[in-house]
């Protein structure tokens, strides 16, 4: 289902002014804290109201300055999870998942509740209190609760902000089961460029209240003069990849990708699954010549595609394996003293073990 | 000590209570009303009628009597149209003391559930709203039952001063036994015939512990609503 959002609205000091589209299964709004996210998600679900703007989701327009549609928030059937989770607290798990569904139009309820209960396995949670369950539980209601008030779109607004690591890959998992199973977009904020990666199809990056890129996720994360806004240590190219094989009897994964093959650790992926790699730039290395004698699996023969012009100690490269964009972060001194220039031919190197199970996402 | 209450000690209890259960039950929707205006909106006059709704705090309870004799007596503009409109008459009935009641105790309800509703979170309103309750929903599903510590002391509150009530009653319906003689003004009565200190004692040990009783209920009510919305913390 396709999104569209063009949005203008005053927020105190700055005046936010996005607009992107997008028909990914997740949509993942991505930018520093105070850019904006939470109020785009806001001004969506009808919570805050626009100055200006058009919000259509499919064929269905919830607000349009121009011809006069607001939909009261009430009426647009937009699943919001919030940071916090805000289940209701005087009432049991049981009765806040059942709370939306009972204002939905039995005709367009599409959400089963016993398959939501199965999928994000409340079942023993159900006659609990909201102060009885920890905050990975709390999310998991949240999640269940938005979806059975069966909803046209879903809104996240950093629903692991508020949980440890451990808890944190647990709502991953059912956040990425809920989109292969469900098939309600999703609309994602999030300021951990992991959790983008490892959801997102489509990215919208934000900043100072405005879009700075929109676009496909892996287009995006290779694009140089976005790296400022992604992160510098966190920033690099996603490659989309296919298992080939699984567990060589070392623990390794061999992935191919349109330019090659990529070894990888830790992989919980079956044969014939497309992966989502993201290669850090700090993790990528270039030599001249063929490396040889070395601990690193991974070496491709690619191009010099672009040097950035950023000024400082280092400077990002974006290398061309035979079509895959790859980005490369080295110091401003190696670049020169190997003459690296575009269309340069050389080696790229990338450590397997930089690539954990933090950087691989499951589409 | 109750088995030897006289008829006319069970005809003041039974009036007070009357009164005092009218009298909160009448109020807790302008008193509802009132604390939601004073919690949620902020408009021109707000501080005047926050004022206002304090005034019985303040003011000598004869003062409101007199408003209220002056106001709903039956020649009073109010008064006389709401018996000509409804048939409806405050002057010395037991209505008009419920009305006394209800204006004396109105302050500590609106204050109670005003406090109570600031203390939600209102993301829990706008959460409720995107699974698609309404205004009213919300009201009756989300912002009612939170706030229900606050309506329910509020209640107690109100009904309690409706128990002790004194100036505001005798001065707009006057003490007529059997109907507007409520328990304090039964005692007033007695202290002013000779030997009457101990009918007086009686009725006042009986008060205490009509009030007492009253607070232990409302105690465990407010505590046993607070469970159901924040668990075993309270």
């Amino acid at each position: 289902m396709r999104i569209e959002i063009g949005l203008e609205k005053k927020l105190g000091a700055f005046t936010l002014k996005a607009a992107f589209s997008g028909e990914a299964a997740i949509t993942a709004l991505f930018g520093r804290s105070g850019c904006g996210k939470s109020s785009i998600l806001n001004l969506v679900a009808g919570l805050l109201r626009p100055e200006r703007g058009r919000i259509a989701i499919g064929d269905r327009v919830l607000f349009d300055s121009a011809s006069g549609i607001d939909v009261p928030a009430e009426k647009r059937r937009i699943g919001y999870v919030f940071q916090d989770g805000l289940l209701l607290p005087h009432l049991s798990v049981r009765q806040n998942l059942l709370y939306g569904r009972f204002f939905t139009q039995p005709a367009e309820r599409w959400a089963d509740v016993g398959r939501i209960v199965a999928l994000l396995d409340l079942a023993p949670l159900l006659e609990r209190r909201p102060h009885r369950l920890s905050g990975g539980e709390k999310q998991r209601v949240a999640i269940g609760r938005a979806l059975l008030a069966s909803p046209r779109l879903l809104l996240m607004d950093e629903p692991l902000a508020s949980l440890d690591a451990s808890r944190r890959g647990e709502i991953l998992f059912y956040i990425e089961r809920l989109r292969d199973e469900v098939g309600v977009p999703i609309l994602y904020v999030s300021h951990e460029i992991e959790e983008v990666v490892r959801l997102a199809g489509h990215l919208v990056l934000l900043s100072d209240g405005a879009v700075a890129a929109s676009g496909p996720l892996h287009e995006l994360m290779s694009r140089i003069e976005l790296r400022h806004l992604i992160g510098r240590h966190e920033g690099g190219a996603v490659i989309e990849a296919k298992v080939l094989a699984q567990d060589l009897g070392n623990g390794l994964a061999r992935l191919a990708f349109s330019g090659g093959e990529l070894l990888v650790p830790d992989v919980d992926a079956l044969i014939g699954e497309t992966l989502r790699v993201r290669v850090r730039a700090r993790d990528v290395s270039i030599a001249l010549s063929e490396p040889r004698d070395v601990s690193l699996l991974n070496c491709f023969r690619c191009r010099i595609a672009e040097i950035g012009a950023e000024p400082g100690a280092s400077v990002d490269v974006r290398l061309d394996i035979a079509g895959t964009p790859l980005l490369a972060r080295i110091t401003r001194h190696s670049a020169e003293r190997l003459r690296l220039a575009p269309g340069k031919e050389v080696w790229a190197m990338v450590k397997a073990v930089s690539l954990d199970r933090h950087s691989v996402g499951y589409t | 000590m109750f088995d030897t209450l006289t008829p006319a000690e069970i005809e003041a209890l039974r009036l007070s209570l009357k009164v005092a259960a009218v009298s909160v039950l009448a109020s807790l929707p302008l008193g509802f009303g009132l604390a939601w205006l004073l919690a949620r909106f902020d408009f021109p006059g707000k501080a005047l009628l926050d004022a206002f709704i304090h005034l019985p705090l303040v003011l000598p309870p004869v003062v409101i009597g007199y408003f209220l004799l002056v106001l709903f007596g039956r020649r009073g503009p109010i008064g006389a149209w709401l018996e000509h409109a409804f048939g409806l008459v405050f002057a010395f009935r037991w209505t008009g003391a419920a009305l006394a009641c209800a204006l004396m105790g109105l302050p500590l309800m609106v204050r109670a559930i005003r406090q109570s509703l600031e203390a939600i979170d209102r993301r829990l309103e706008s959460a409720a709203a995107t699974l698609g309750a309404g205004r009213w929903a919300v009201l009756a599903s989300i912002t009612i039952p939170l706030s229900l510590p606050g309506i329910l002391t509020g209640m107690l509150l109100s009904f309690a001063r409706s128990l002790g009530e004194f100036g505001a009653t005798i001065t707009f319906v006057s003490n007529i036994p059997g109907e507007t003689q409520t328990l304090p003004l039964a005692i007033y009565s007695f202290t002013q015939v000779p030997g009457g200190d101990a009918q007086a004692m009686r009725l006042c040990l009986l008060s205490v512990i009509l009030s007492l009783a009253a607070l232990v209920l409302s105690e465990v009510l407010v505590r046993r609503a607070n469970r159901r919305i924040v668990g075993d913390a309270h």
